[in-house]
């Protein structure tokens, strides 16, 4: 609970209302309503009241926007129209919303032949001309309006249901809705608690442009001559008188649209900032302290550390393919926080090198920082990332770009949102040997065989001619292995490559990498959460907590002895190691935002070897045996309990 | 794909099936006599009688409408209650000057929002910001007022353009094109702004999606990748609001003809109101229903083209 | 042998409409003794979630029987299912199970109002279990926001505890958190086994976990349960082929003993995977 109360407890109008666009909105809303509905009380002139020796005058202080024809005062016209105009808009608003909502609702919460049957009759409803068919109503029903403004409330029905529909769909398919059903909440209150104010802010902004839409149709009508009869004002009407004395009196064009237009307006701000208030406590915050959630305020918001803080890092190998060095990783306006700092490991050729650690701990961001990848406002702000002897961090994009997928290629942890839809997957593996080199169509073709056919496709030309959606997932990670074999890189950045998978294809896509290693030398750097991972591919690995590097050692090492408390208690908390009648060892607490991050140890405050000094100064990088630990304890890491052999 | 669009044909007849059958509905709902309605206080019972004859008021409204769809399959859409010509005549005469401006207003609206929108969402920042405000503005003016404002200042004050009326195309095509202008900026001024917002949106939303960062992977430029896989994978969501558009347009030509005075199908429709003229509105109903069956096949084959998941479908 | 508190007689369920309606799980049967777990392990696609949601009356039945305490509630679905609260869930995704408007302490009073308890009587239960799984009196004023996965974690299973169920189903209920707060959550499941007696199904795709966690063991493949047994005996000498493909993909901790498995697996190597 190291996170402040979000502002969910302040109500949505207090939100509304601190918004700059929310609170100008809601005033001229505002203002324009009781304006008009008040009229009699403050128009200056009777809206009836005829002056022909008045007519036609520019706005003056007697009429503040001139007269009309039979000089008339404008203003008290545009108030006292006002009633029937957004009278009519409100009509329209009301049956719009009283018979589309609870159909969408029930369309999308029941789903199956409900929710199919009421989709048939919107595709029908959308495809009606609203405006003819509120014109054959007027032609029937005479000078009963109303009855074209129910009309049209109902013809902007579908295109209500769609919307709403969509969003019921949405939070159906939320778990706290099973977990209610699950504590038999009644269905009454399911609805009321759970299901309507989660899809409300969708209602408003509807609601908001059905009002809008009826305010435009129905003074549209108006100013075709269907809406209240000749004397009275209405804003519609008075755009057609406008029109007829435009050259006299412009003001009178510009007043009647405008009063129109900026209640329009006024009605759509209002209706998004709404919207955006009723959303904000229902937005996926505090999710993982990920890098994309930069927070401002809190506990010492910690600058980027100098380089010499982190102490000698162990020198990278001489033949080493990728050598990063210091690199720090900032996300967030002006300096930026910190999220990956001052990292330093290498791969060397034919090596695959492990990068461990928990969520938040920064091991795809230095994955995506290798490759120019970063996300948002992510940058490399220290350091360097060595590749084929030139440093990557200080290249130009398009430097960058002519290394991706020649030099370094990627494969990510979804394969399949990682290929592109609309493509087959043989097409997209060939346009990529062909943007590599610069062959033919036909011999891209023959390479992407080639290429299916080494990640162990059994019919590689059939595979060429899926699309995404045919393929399984283990299927689409090895299109995606074979894709980043296009380049022939020497380098694979592979994030998360199994964890998207089930654990029998695990095993075959890992053999596919190791034995990619054996047989072509390429290096690769695997971003990894999963021990076992770790444990059956990587020669080495690299643990990291809280951006920074913890340790590094040969995978034999690191198991049977690890030097750093974190280590060391990840390994023991895995349940592979311990018996079902005993507890998991655990590491008390949980991993803090970046914000948070002291320039001390970082592991200190949940770590049982912690002494005043870790907690004193900066714990740099050091060299243990054949290990780097960041730990002034490393002597005195007791190990994990062996496995027990075989199962 | 064939079947595809086989099927979506054989959607359709529904569709124009319940939209007219709607309008013999209402009539069939309407408290009091049509005939008495459309003659007016003044007529004698004789008159009123003869014309509950002519356009079958006498008989069950479902009745009148088989007679009536029997009649428009072969081509007769009766006769106009106000000019005593047939309905199909007039509707004919007047197609090409609607056609002309809801094809205008679709296509330079479709062209500029898609690009503005591009431009928009890979610019981000200020170009955002901006296409959210013109959006709102764009929805916000009346296109009437809009209308009437152009005639004022551009043909009016500036004389650049004739401020009302319509050439055919057959007669002149420069002529056609000069009358063409206004209303169809009057009309495409909402569409831009709208097709804009909805491509800034789509386009952002495939832009964050995971198989652009493998594209980038690839080595591909922003341009490439934009081009050859944003675009078309945001191709549905932008197609659909240009289809949403020409429905919304079809309306919005009852406006803009009356403010341009272009002899179009709108125009007409307005004419007939006040007149109660039955027959023309159902024509003028059943022309733009085919108009609107027509754009939503385009749109549905353009999603089959678009994306292979549709087609397979 | 004391009687089952959860039985499961040839189950199945078929999921989807008209024509793309199919069969997901085929008559799945198994028990659940008082304050025992059963593990249920399988592949994505294999059902085991579709019989969580069979149990806890999200999805309906075709067929088969699902005796609760000795009532077979198969037939009814969530909105008429008897007793107060004798089944909870646990779901896997700590974010989206718990409705972000509402305050801990009304998330927590939901599974009790069918017990019809006093407001104080439910504050005092709320508080009492808050403090069971770890959690302090506090949170129950705040909104689950403010909370991390493991917290959230926590707070799910206090809501599954507060109407003392006697079965929790936990669905993947540890996969989405991190090795060191797994180990934290799983440590605090057992830990209320023991002192309350409850029955976990225990449903994972993570073999270690579940045999950590499981008394029984029950192998789902393509809907059907292939093989079941004490948790030990069927991770260590499976009979099925499906389960010994299963438990010879799982990666071992242990570079050596995997390098070992390794071995065993190229020896016997499985063919291309799903298409």
């Amino acid at each position: 609970m190291t996170a402040p109360d979000r502002p969910a407890a302040r109500g949505p109008l207090r939100r509304v209302l601190s918004d700059p666009i929310g609170l100008s909105a809601a005033l001229v809303l505002t203002a324009i309503v009781v304006a008009c509905l008040g009229a009699t009380l403050w128009a200056p002139y009777d809206p009836l009241a005829t002056d022909l020796t008045a007519s036609l005058q520019g706005p003056s202080s007697a009429h503040l926007l001139g007269t009309d024809q039979l000089g008339r005062d404008v203003l008290s016209r545009l108030l006292h129209g006002g009633q029937p105009s957004l009278l009519a808009a409100a009509c329209v608003m009301a049956a719009a919303l009283v018979v589309g909502v609870p159909v969408a609702m029930a369309a999308g919460y029941h789903g199956g032949w409900l929710d199919a049957l009421v989709s048939r009759v919107v595709d029908l409803g959308m495809a009606l001309p609203a405006m003819i068919i509120v014109l054959l109503v007027l032609a029937l029903f005479g000078d009963q309006l109303i009855f074209s403004y129910l009309a049209l409330g109902l013809l902007l029905v579908p295109a209500l249901v769609r919307i709403v529909r969509s969003a019921t769909v949405a939070v159906r398919g939320e778990l706290f809705i099973d977990a209610a059903k699950v504590s038999r909440v009644p269905l009454p209150l399911l609805v009321a608690r759970h299901i309507f104010p989660r899809i409300l802010g969708t209602v408003v902004v509807q609601a908001s442009i059905i009002a809008s839409i009826g305010l435009l149709f129905t003074t549209g009508l108006a100013y075709l001559g269907f809406g209240v009869t000749a004397p009275e004002p209405s804003w519609g009407t008075m755009v057609a008188e406008a029109s007829s004395v435009m050259r006299q009196n412009p003001t009178m064009l510009w007043a009647t649209g405008g009063l129109i237009g900026v209640t329009v307006l006024a009605l759509g701000s209002l209706g998004e900032v709404v919207r955006d208030a009723l959303v904000e406590r229902w937005a996926p915050a505090a999710s993982s302290p990920g890098p994309r959630r930069p927070r401002t305020s809190g506990v010492a918001s910690r600058p980027v550390s100098p380089r010499a803080a982190t102490g000698p890092a162990p020198r990278p190998r001489d033949d080493a393919v990728l050598a990063v060095g210091s690199m720090t990783v900032a996300y967030g306006p002006g300096e930026g926080t910190a999220v990956v700092d001052a990292v330093s490991f290498d791969v060397g050729p034919g090596e695959i090198v492990g990068l461990v650690g928990e969520s938040g701990c920064g091991k795809s961001t230095v994955a995506r920082a290798v490759l120019g990848l970063l996300r948002g406002s992510g940058r490399i702000t220290g350091g360097s990332v060595g590749f084929a002897g030139e440093d990557l961090a200080a290249m130009s994009r398009r430097e960058l770009r002519a290394l991706r997928g020649t030099g370094i290629a990627f494969v990510s942890q979804e394969p399949m949102v990682a290929l592109d839809p609309t493509r087959r997957v043989g097409d997209t593996v060939a346009e990529a040997v062909r943007l590599h080199t610069g062959c033919s169509r036909a011999q891209a073709r023959a390479r992407t065989e080639e290429l299916f056919a080494r990640v162990r496709f059994a019919d590689p030309a059939r595979v060429c001619g899926l699309y995404p959606h045919e393929i399984s997932g283990g299927m689409a990670q090895r299109v995606a292995i074979a894709r980043a074999l296009a380049g022939g890189p020497r380098l694979l950045v592979a994030d998360e490559p199994t964890t998207a998978l089930d654990v029998t294809v695990q095993l075959e896509i890992l053999t596919l990498l190791r034995d990619l290693r054996d047989q072509t030398g390429l290096s690769i750097l695997l971003v990894t959460h999963d021990w076992g991972v770790v444990a059956d591919l990587c020669d080495r690995a690299v643990v990291m907590y809280a951006g920074q590097v913890v340790e590094t050692a040969p995978t034999d090492r690191l198991f049977t002895a690890p030097r750093h408390p974190y280590t060391a208690g990840l390994l023991g908390a895995n349940p592979s190691l311990a018996d079902r009648g005993e507890r998991l060892r655990t590491i008390p607490g949980s991993v803090p935002p970046p914000a948070d991050w002291p320039a001390t140890c970082r592991f200190a405050d949940r770590c049982a070897l912690a002494t005043d000094q870790c907690r004193a100064t900066p714990v740099p990088l050091a060299a243990v045996d054949a290990h780097a630990s960041r730990c002034l304890h490393a002597d005195r890491v007791a190990a994990p309990r062996p496995t027990e052999p075989a199962r | 794909m064939v079947r595809l669009i086989l099927r979506r044909l054989a959607w359709s007849v529904p569709l124009l099936v319940v939209a007219t059958m709607l309008a013999f509905l209402i009539v069939d709902l309407i408290p009091g006599d049509p005939a008495r309605v459309i003659l007016g206080p003044t007529a004698t019972a004789e008159q009123v009688e003869a014309l509950r004859v002519s356009l079958g008021l006498d008989r069950p409204w479902f009745v009148q409408y088989l007679a009536w769809l029997g009649d428009a399959l072969r081509g007769d859409l009766g006769t106009s209650v106000i000019s005593k010509t047939p309905v199909i005549d007039q509707l004919n005469a007047r197609l090409p000057a609607t056609l002309s401006i809801v094809v205008g207003a679709t296509v330079v609206s479709a062209v500029l929002g898609v690009a503005l929108g591009v431009f928009s969402a890979v610019r981000g920042g200020w170009a955002g910001r901006a296409a959210d405000v013109f959006a709102m503005l764009g929805f916000a003016i009346p296109n009437y007022w809009l209308g009437l404002v152009l005639v004022a200042v551009v043909a009016v004050q500036l004389r650049w353009l004739p401020a009302t009326g319509y050439t055919p195309l057959t007669e002149s095509p420069w002529e056609w094109l000069k009358a063409l202008i206004l209303p169809v900026i009057t009309l495409a001024v909402g569409g831009v702004t709208m097709i804009a917002k909805n491509t800034r949106e789509a386009l952002r939303d495939v832009l964050a999606r995971d198989f652009i960062d493998s594209l980038r992977a690839d080595g591909w430029s922003e341009s490439r990748i934009l081009v050859r896989h944003a675009l078309r994978n945001a191709g549905i969501p932008i197609v659909t609001a240009i289809g949403v558009f020409f429905v919304g347009v079809l309306g919005g030509t009852v406006l803009v003809e009356s403010v341009f005075a272009i002899p179009g199908l709108g125009g007409l429709a307005v004419a007939a109101t006040p007149a109660h003229d039955l027959p023309v509105l159902l024509g003028v109903t059943v022309y733009f229903c085919t108009l609107v069956v027509i754009v939503n096949l385009l749109v549905d084959v353009t999603y089959g083209v678009l994306n292979p998941k549709v087609r397979a479908a | 042998m004391t009687a089952p508190v959860l039985e499961v007689r040839g189950l199945e369920v078929a999921l989807g409409h008209r024509r793309a309606r199919r069969t997901v799980l085929h008559d799945v049967s198994f028990v659940i003794e008082p304050g025992a777990t059963l593990g249920l392990v399988g592949e994505s696609g294999s059902g085991k979630t579709t019989t969580g949601r069979a149990i806890a009356g999200l999805v309906r039945p075709a067929s088969g029987s699902i005796l609760l305490d000795g009532h077979d509630v198969s037939r009814e679905r969530w909105w008429r299912r008897p007793g107060g609260g004798t089944l909870q869930v646990v779901f896997q995704d700590p974010y989206s199970s718990m409705n972000p408007a509402l305050r801990v302490e009304d998330i927590l009073r939901e599974p009790l109002r069918t017990l019809r308890l006093p407001r104080a009587e439910a504050r005092r239960r709320s508080e009492e279990m808050l403090a069971r799984v770890g959690l302090p009196v506090a949170a129950l004023d705040r909104y689950v926001a403010a909370f991390s996965g493991g917290q959230r974690q926590r707070l799910a299973i206090a809501r599954a505890l507060v109407s003392r169920p006697r079965v929790i189903v936990c669905d993947e209920a540890v996969s989405a958190l991190d090795l060191s707060v797994q180990a934290q959550v799983l440590n605090l499941l057992k830990d209320l086994q023991e002192e309350l007696g409850i029955a976990y199904l225990f449903i994972g795709h993570n073999l270690d976990v579940v045999e950590f966690m499981s008394h029984r063991i029950a192998v789902l493949y393509e809907g059907r349960v292939v093989e079941s047994g004490d948790a030990a005996e069927v991770l260590r000498r499976p009979t099925h082929a499906y389960t010994r493909r299963l438990v010879s993909a799982i990666l071992s901790p242990d570079p050596r003993e995997q390098a070992r498995r390794r071995a065993l697996v190229t020896a016997t190597p499985t063919q291309e995977g799903p298409s």
